[in-house]
């Protein structure tokens, strides 16, 4: 008969989920989660889900500035007078 | 006197994450193009103000987004908030979750995601009202604080955090159509597939 089977409860842990994923909570609130997830595999796969797809925007969201902008910038600042200075 | 160099040096490496910025907040690349440029040149012009040791890049993206607002915001219909649908928490998990049956793990996810191509997930970040769009791009692309995007929007934490929270929902409901269009999914309550936004254009 043992306790403490479920640390936390779910529907509040699913609420922190993203703010847990930005890294956006205290230490104390991050060990409760982490806590939860070891031992709740629905929502350590939610999680791990949620993280996947963070991750994986992020990766497809990358873009490379054209050579032609990079050097027309570079040439608009050249060329821009100083800022004056007081 | 402005330092050139110094301003090369440590303003030029965040380009090509602005101009992506860019990209997905014009949806056009000459006008990404044109907003890049814009921010560059007025960084420049006001790095002598720019306080050493704090975050450069977060600098920029405010210029950016203040100078996004500026030039474009004034052209287009006002977004409307109240356009973007609720939709369910977890809303692709429970759905592409199910797909996994018996070969259930973190394998098979992986798998799933990798079923958006680039252009999808790009066409469904750029599909977000402008807020949740600039919200989600600053946290899950870029990677910033809540309390830095709420510096460079100029808006409250918790403001943050109810946009994000509606635009990654958002977002998601957006993939699972493209899933859906290509036939990979279960179209939602029963709607037929072709009546989902079209996965590419142009």
């Amino acid at each position: 008969m043992s306790h403490g089977e479920h640390h936390g409860d779910c529907s509040q842990t699913l609420h922190e989920l993203y703010q847990f994923l930005d890294g956006e909570l205290t230490e104390v609130k991050r060990a409760q989660i982490k806590e939860h997830l070891e031992g709740c595999p629905p929502c350590f796969e939610a999680f791990d889900f949620e993280a996947e797809i963070k991750q994986y925007i992020s990766q497809k969201c990358r873009d490379r500035v054209p050579e032609s902008l990079r050097a027309r910038i570079a040439d608009a600042i050249a060329q821009d007078p100083p800022a004056p200075t007081a | 006197m402005a330092d050139q160099a110094t301003f090369a040096e440590q303003a030029m490496p965040h380009m090509d994450s602005l101009y992506g910025a860019a990209l997905r907040m014009t949806r056009n690349p000459a006008e990404a193009e044109d907003l890049v440029q814009e921010t560059f040149l007025k960084a420049y012009r006001g790095f002598g103000g720019f306080q050493d040791g704090t975050n450069l890049k977060a600098w920029l993206y405010r210029i950016l987004t203040n100078t996004y607002i500026n030039i474009y915001r004034s052209k287009q219909r006002r977004p409307d908030e109240t356009d973007l649908a609720e939709v369910e928490d977890l809303y692709l998990y429970r759905r592409l979750g199910g797909l996994e049956g018996a070969t259930a793990g973190r394998s098979a996810e992986d798998e799933l995601l990798e079923l958006f191509s680039e252009a999808e997930v790009k066409e469904a970040v750029e599909s977000l009202p402008e807020n949740f769009r600039m919200a989600v791009l600053l946290a899950d692309v870029e990677g910033f604080a809540y309390k830095e995007i709420a510096d460079i929007l100029d808006i409250p934490i918790g403001t943050v955090m109810s946009r994000l929270h509606r635009g990654r929902k958002a977002l998601q409901k957006q993939l699972y159509e493209f899933a859906v269009a290509r036939g990979l999914a279960e179209p939602p309550d029963g709607a037929a597939p072709d009546e989902s936004t079209p996965a590419s254009a142009g």
